[in-house]
């Protein structure tokens, strides 16, 4: 048993907090999300190419680091530190994750463009109907020809405004909430018939809703087996909400770090309220969430390759422990501060925005305590 | 002891729904249903409303222009119009000034300042916390020193809320730096037109512009504009704190909001069912309609128990904490009710963009509200002091 990084891991980590400490202070932040783009393209760029970040997960055989979901929990705590909006979720860890399971011409075709940072990609997979169930799905790809039409519409697609191609599922049969029939297509962005509607959202983001109107598409967008894509979407979404898990753990660890801070600054009574037990107290329990969050998500990094079952109980007790945690700490860091942690002016607040939208990512704290009930406590 | 209404309740019951039926304002309706931010004048329009029908403050005494109700006909009004989801009144005249004011003013102050709350045209706002005084309220730095029949105020005042509407705001000043610090402070009424007064905005969590800064320089405010004794202004303080508290549980109000996270339950689709019929969903919802059950009747044994009467005392502090824990429970609930379509963030409605808002109607307003509702934990006292108040007088600890 060996719980250390190794050299090349450390790197990453070290290079990419250096970077994002030159580059992506909160002010810097604030300044981009708030432009009519929300973002500053510049970044990205230089994630890709001076820093080969966007190559962390990826074989060396295409341009890669060589590494794995533990490279990419790496790089998503380090973002969660700087409440980064960078697509490195949707783009790498998603559809990089796709196209490494399907292999073949179409990763020999994409991953490269990945790694250059000439490639986003949305995941276009929450439907208004479906909350968090991967099955639910009302879109529709049918056959013509040697392609596909696709309909239907896509809600709350995270950077979706700023991606090249979509990751999309859609129904080449069965039912609405059946397992068969799904499948997954990884197509360009501004195919005709594509409308989309842009909005920012309330963690600093940007994403759409996407309405596919008889969209052709080519079959070789197809990723995986026509109708048989379930099993490959559920382990993309696993290795998803692990890299989340990491990424709530950087914005919690910020978050008890800026609490720390501000109460031994903060006087009244004539003392740092930092010493008052009631605060010291809270700010213990603070600590135990971030310090649970970051082995919860070492253990989901460490069970993705699990078989299936396996896999998913570990992800949704991981995701369940962090989503609370995240909820906890979220609060408890916003209490702390007490007026000053409502308002926009200070980081902390920004923090907790982002917190919260963790909790409910990819299932919620019931969703997933659901999931794993059935897949543990089953009779 | 009964819990039950007596036909002239039932009666008094039957008239204010059918006043408020006849009465509310469609087009308000219409704008809090779209969750909209209010303006100055969609806040005044039921108040104005109900200073005509000479209901715009039950609490005060007949004298003043209270209505001379019951305790009953007051919780049933105040149920009433939660239940119509009626907007909030202002608490900054009616609920707060206006008390200090008949209870500590000059017979001039009374006869100026009383019917303008009532009727509106003022507009109240509360210059309190500081920039380090905050829990620790009795630290205020903020000066006015003596000049002739005037005093000048300077100093900064933060999380004012709607001040940017504000005629009058009613200040803490400090009037003897070397008293012990409870001891130096006076209650001024300061016309919110006075040169030297600066209002700049805080923008919360949600994107609201609620609250605002105010800055004091060199403001001129006749020594007539104080309530109550010199350096006594504590007292007032004291008074006016009890008294925010009493209505601060909220009771009737989580309520309604309860029914809305119901109804959005009931529309949400979990699967082949609506999202209240979610076990784990049901059960967080029935345990907050129970807490609620529990800060309901705590509230009513202390408006008709024993200790009726006497104003609100320490306890007061368990309906605080109890009811605004509810209140963020409640937003905490709509936020995951609504799913994936928390993430959205509308800005209202602009100019001519008559675009609907992205998601169900009751979505959009989901995720600011609940990070908004995190200050009702920490703004009239935080629940930590309100803990200290109840460890202090009520456990004698």
């Amino acid at each position: 048993m060996d719980f250390t990084y190794t050299e090349t891991q450390d790197m990453i980590r070290d290079t990419l907090a250096r970077f994002l400490s030159d580059t992506y202070d909160f002010d810097t932040r604030q300044k981009f999300i708030n432009s009519d783009s929300g973002r500053d393209p510049a970044i990205w760029t230089a994630l890709a190419q001076e820093l080969g970040m966007l190559g962390a997960p990826f074989a060396e055989v295409h341009g890669g680091l060589g590494g794995g979901a533990l490279e990419n929990a790496i790089v998503m705590e380090e973002l969660g530190k700087v409440i980064g909006i960078e697509p490195y979720l949707p783009t790498v860890v998603i559809a990089g994750g796709a196209l490494k399971a399907v292999g073949g011409a179409q990763a020999d075709a994409i991953i490269p463009e990945i790694i250059a940072g000439n490639v986003i990609v949305a995941f276009a997979y929450a439907e208004p109907q479906g909350r968090y169930d991967l099955a639910n799905l009302r879109t529709t790809a049918k056959k013509d020809g040697a392609g596909y039409v696709l309909n239907g519409h896509k809600g709350v697609v995270y950077a979706a405004p700023w991606a090249t191609h979509l990751l999309v599922t859609a129904r080449t049969g069965g039912g609405t909430r059946d397992r068969e029939g799904v499948s997954l297509f990884l197509i360009e962005a501004n195919l005709p018939g594509i409308v989309r509607r842009d909005y920012p959202t309330v963690d600093g983001s940007r994403a759409s809703e996407i309405y596919f109107e008889n969209v052709a598409i080519p079959g070789d967008a197809l990723l995986g087996g026509e109708g048989t894509g379930l099993p490959l979407v559920e382990q993309i979404v696993d290795e998803a909400t692990v890299a989340v898990c990491a990424e709530a753990t950087g914005v919690m660890q910020k978050l008890h770090e800026g609490t720390l801070e501000y109460t031994q600054q903060r006087k009244q009574f004539g003392v740092p309220i930092a010493k008052f037990q009631v605060l010291q107290h809270r700010m213990v329990d603070m600590f135990m969430e971030v310090e649970q969050a970051r082995s919860m998500t070492i253990m989901g990094v460490l069970k993705l390759d699990l078989p299936a079952n396996e896999r998913m109980a570990a992800v949704s007790a991981a995701k369940a422990k962090v989503a609370r945690g995240a909820n906890f700490v979220g609060q408890n860091a916003i209490q702390t501060h007490g007026g000053i942690g409502i308002t926009q002016e200070l980081a902390i607040g920004h923090y907790f925005k982002r917190a919260t939208m963790i909790e409910s990512q990819f299932g919620s704290h019931d969703y997933h305590m659901d999931r794993y009930e059935r897949l543990v406590l089953a009779d | 002891m009964d819990m039950e209404f007596s036909p002239e309740d039932l009666a008094f019951q039957q008239e204010v729904r059918d006043f408020i039926a006849e009465n509310y304002p469609a087009d308000l309706r219409e704008k809090q249903d779209e969750g909209e931010e209010m303006s100055k004048e969609d806040f005044l329009v039921w108040h104005k409303i109900l200073h005509k029908k000479g209901w715009i403050a039950p609490a005060w005494p007949v004298e003043y222009g209270g209505t001379g109700w019951t305790p009953t006909q007051r919780f049933i009004w105040s149920e009433e119009t939660a239940r119509a989801d009626c907007i909030r009144l202002m608490p900054f005249g009616l609920a707060m000034v206006g008390p200090v004011i008949y209870t500590f003013g000059t017979p001039e102050q009374k006869a100026h300042f009383l019917p303008r709350i009532l009727s509106g045209e003022d507009w109240w706002c509360q210059g309190y916390s500081e920039p380090g005084s905050g829990s620790d309220l009795a630290s205020l730095r903020t000066t006015a020193v003596r000049d002739g029949d005037d005093y000048i105020v300077n100093g900064q005042k933060t999380w004012t809320t709607l001040a940017q509407h504000a005629d009058w705001g009613f200040f803490l000043v400090r009037t003897d730096k070397d008293a012990k610090q409870q001891e130096g402070i006076s209650f001024l009424l300061i016309d919110m037109k006075s040169p030297g007064i600066t209002v700049r905005p805080i923008i919360t969590l949600g994107g609201e512009h609620e609250v605002n800064e105010v800055w004091l320089e060199d403001v001129r405010v006749p020594v007539a504009n104080r309530v109550y004794e010199e350096n006594k202004g504590w007292t007032c303080a004291k008074f006016l704190l009890a008294h925010e508290r009493t209505g601060i549980a909220g009771v009737a109000a989580s309520k309604r909001g309860i029914e809305k996270v119901k109804a959005i339950a009931r529309t949400e689709v979990d699967g082949n069912k609506p999202l209240l019929a979610n076990a784990f969903f049901k059960r967080k919802v029935a345990e907050l309609e129970v807490d609620l059950a529990a800060l309901e009747f705590t509230e009513l044994r202390s408006l008709a128990g024993p200790n009726a009467g006497r104003g609100p005392g320490p306890e007061s502090s368990l309906l605080k904490i109890k009811g605004s824990e509810i209140q963020q429970r409640l937003t905490e609930l709509s936020l995951e009710a609504v799913g994936h379509y928390g993430a959205p963030y509308f800005r209202g409605f602009g100019e001519g963009d008559n675009e609907h808002p992205i998601g169900p109607d009751y979505a959009h307003r989901a995720a600011p509200t609940y990070f908004n509702m995190r200050k009702t934990t920490i703004y009239g006292g935080s629940n930590e002091i309100q803990r200290n108040i109840i460890a202090k007088m009520v456990l004698g600890l």
